[in-house]
């Protein structure tokens, strides 16, 4: 043996390097991340790491495996939790409500054996799946009402939509994790514009709501206040009437004929007959008997 | 001895060709000094730095055995055990280059053996397998990160419960609690927070009104999306916990801006309308109250002596109001005097102008 390695050191050489390879080759290390197929001549012969629920991570499965060289080939599948995102969709409401809907979907491959036979590559079964959202998706929605579609959670509805998104996954392998509305839009043009318009209507409404609002609470604090001031006014004068009556008469004069110290009153003639009150000293007539 | 030499010729044989698989041999980098007094390492030729250069191609095994001859058959010639040692500490420092890692402060290092998930290593220095068994992930768990959505610049509209549009940005704040979980679960981590992020934010928004949304309801929502995505994050089994989210803007879109100021405005002018009613009644009450007081003053006075007051009031009265105005006082009874009442304001007026 040491002779001919002696001999021929090259041709060692390379004999080593090919045992090496093949060594390494012979025994693949399984991630944590990756699940794999291991395919005989085109046909599967076992499955490394294959995702098992609830098991926890560390468990028998990832880490070393061997394979036949050359004769087993492997395919790598993902093990982890992996999205199939959907392009914005229009889904038309049952009242005729058109709404861009954008959603996505988390996936696990479950049957890496399944998904191998149907899709081949991780590739395909991304664009399959994405088909099946798109008319999962619009076929769920499309039986709801446009209110309903704006919070499809609170009904339930997405559970639909991913129930019934499992069962066409399920034959590829693949097992729905989460289906998720990531957003819903209004349509760009008529629709935007008509919503843009009733919030900028339903804003007008509201500030002249509020201005008259202000008006009439403006007006009942004002008349309340005439109330009690004449509440006030009447406790007073209703003590004497008649002597109230000529009370106001004097201060009503003075403010006519005078002014009240702010305006210069408009100019008076005063005619007066010598009967008036005030000049009945002035004729004498009514001086006291003697 | 002849028969290594002979080797090392055969050898070099192969490799004097300049053009050999690996390139010009010359540029064997890690080449031990050249020992000029004894001439090349293998065999004394000026060809033995060639020779070198196939070094890498020659198995481990190989070299072993031959440094080992080289120890039996002569120690005059030390090259090729400078290889050997210099392999060994190659292995040496790879041994402890990729078995000891110091993992700061925040930090873990996820181990994999094979592939395998093994251990976790906490803050300090860690031993594992040497690197090709045990490999070593480190992951930060303590720093937030933080995801922005919906942008500040352009607008991002979300349509809110009672059907209006929500122009809104937010951030939301994360960190990883299990660095295995988010290792090894999920494909996109950073993807996945911010759909999950858009996708609990547009279903809490569509579950609230405009105002709200706008308004004091905005930590309630954050709280709510918060608690949403931890959940949904959680189902994944993704090992990241969400911190918060915080909503840095939430307003109308830019083409129902002025609506929306108008409703400001509004505010403003009705708060105005009730401020001048206030005013009005403050101003009216304190006169009513003025006057009554006024009144029962002069009434006490008045009760004690009503006749005389009363004509006292008269007369002072009539004093103030006749002092001032024009008279005229008509004495024959039963003729009705002729007033050319435009002549007397004439003259009236001329009396004004020239005061």
């Amino acid at each position: 043996m040491i002779a001919f390695v002696r001999r021929r050191p090259l041709l060692t050489g390379v004999v080593a390097f090919l045992v090496l390879v093949l060594l390494l080759s012979s025994f693949p290390t399984v991630p944590e991340t990756r699940q794999a197929v291991v395919v005989r001549f085109g046909k599967p012969e076992r499955i490394l790491n294959r995702y098992e629920p609830g098991r926890p991570i560390g468990s028998p499965g990832a880490g070393l495996s061997y394979r036949i060289p050359f004769v087993d080939q492997i395919v790598w599948i993902d093990k982890r939790v992996l999205a199939v995102d959907m392009e914005p969709q229009p889904v038309l409401s049952t009242d005729q409500r058109r709404l861009m809907v954008d959603a996505y979907a988390r996936y696990r491959i479950v049957d890496p054996l399944l998904m191998y036979i149907r899709s081949t590559t991780e590739e395909n079964l991304k664009s399959q799946l994405q088909t099946i959202l798109r008319s999962e998706v619009r076929n769920e929605l499309g039986r709801q009402t446009f209110a309903a579609l704006l919070s499809p959670e609170r009904q339930g509805i997405m559970d639909d939509v991913r129930n019934s998104l499992n069962a066409q996954a399920s034959k590829f392998g693949v097992e729905i994790v989460d289906v998720r509305i990531k957003k819903t839009d209004l349509p760009d043009g008529t629709p935007l514009q008509s919503a843009f318009e009733s919030m900028r209507t339903a804003r007008e409404q509201e500030a002249r709501s509020i201005r008259a609002q202000g008006l009439k609470q403006a007006q009942i604090i004002r008349a309340q206040a005439d109330a009690d001031a004449s509440k006030t006014y009447a406790a007073s004068f209703g003590q004497d009437p008649q002597f109230y009556d000529f009370y106001r008469a004097m201060q009503s004069y003075l403010t006519t004929f005078v002014g009240d110290g702010q305006d210069k009153p408009a100019p008076t003639n005063i005619i007066l007959s010598p009967q008036n009150e005030y000049l009945k000293e002035f004729t004498g007539r009514n001086a006291p008997p003697k | 001895m002849s028969n290594i030499l002979g080797w090392g010729g055969r050898v070099r044989g192969l490799f004097t060709d300049d053009k050999g698989p690996w390139g010009p041999s010359s540029s064997g980098g890690d080449e031990p000094p050249q020992d000029d007094g004894h001439g090349g390492p293998w065999g004394g030729s000026p060809g033995g730095r060639r020779v070198l250069g196939g070094r890498t191609v020659i198995p481990i095994e190989e070299m072993l055995r031959r440094g080992r001859m080289r120890f039996r058959g002569g120690g005059g010639r030390p090259d090729g055990s400078l290889i050997l040692w210099a392999v060994l500490g190659f292995i040496a420092i790879w041994l402890i280059f990729t078995s000891t890692h110091s993992i700061e402060p925040g930090q873990r290092g996820v181990v994999t053996r094979f592939g395998r998930y093994s251990y976790t290593l906490g803050p300090g220095v860690g031993l594992t397998l040497p690197s090709p068994i045990d490999r070593v992930q480190k992951v930060d768990v303590e720093s937030i990160r933080s995801a922005d959505l919906g942008s500040q610049s352009s607008e991002d509209l979300m349509l809110t419960g009672d059907q209006n549009l929500l122009d809104i940005a937010y951030s939301v704040r994360w960190n990883v609690k299990n660095p295995e979980w988010y290792l090894f679960q999920l494909a996109q981590p950073d993807e996945t927070i911010q759909q999950v992020a858009e996708s609990a934010m547009r279903s809490v928004i569509s579950q609230v009104t405009l105002q709200d949304a706008m308004g004091d309801k905005r930590s309630e929502i954050e709280t709510q999306v918060a608690d949403r995505m931890q959940h949904i994050l959680d189902g994944y089994r993704s090992g990241i916990a969400v911190q918060g989210v915080a909503i840095q803007q939430a307003d109308p879109p830019a083409e129902v801006n002025d609506a929306f100021k108008e409703v400001t405005a509004a505010q403003q002018d009705a708060k105005s309308y009730i401020n001048q009613a206030n005013a009005y009644a403050l101003q009216l009450t304190a006169k009513a109250q003025g006057e009554a007081a006024a009144f029962d003053k002069v009434y006490q006075q008045y009760k004690l002596a009503p006749e005389v007051t009363r004509r006292r009031m008269y007369y002072e009265t009539m004093e103030q109001v006749l002092a001032k105005v024009p008279k005229t006082i008509v004495e024959a009874p039963g003729v009705a005097p002729y007033l050319a009442l435009p002549q007397v304001q004439k003259t009236q007026s001329q009396q004004e102008q020239q005061q």
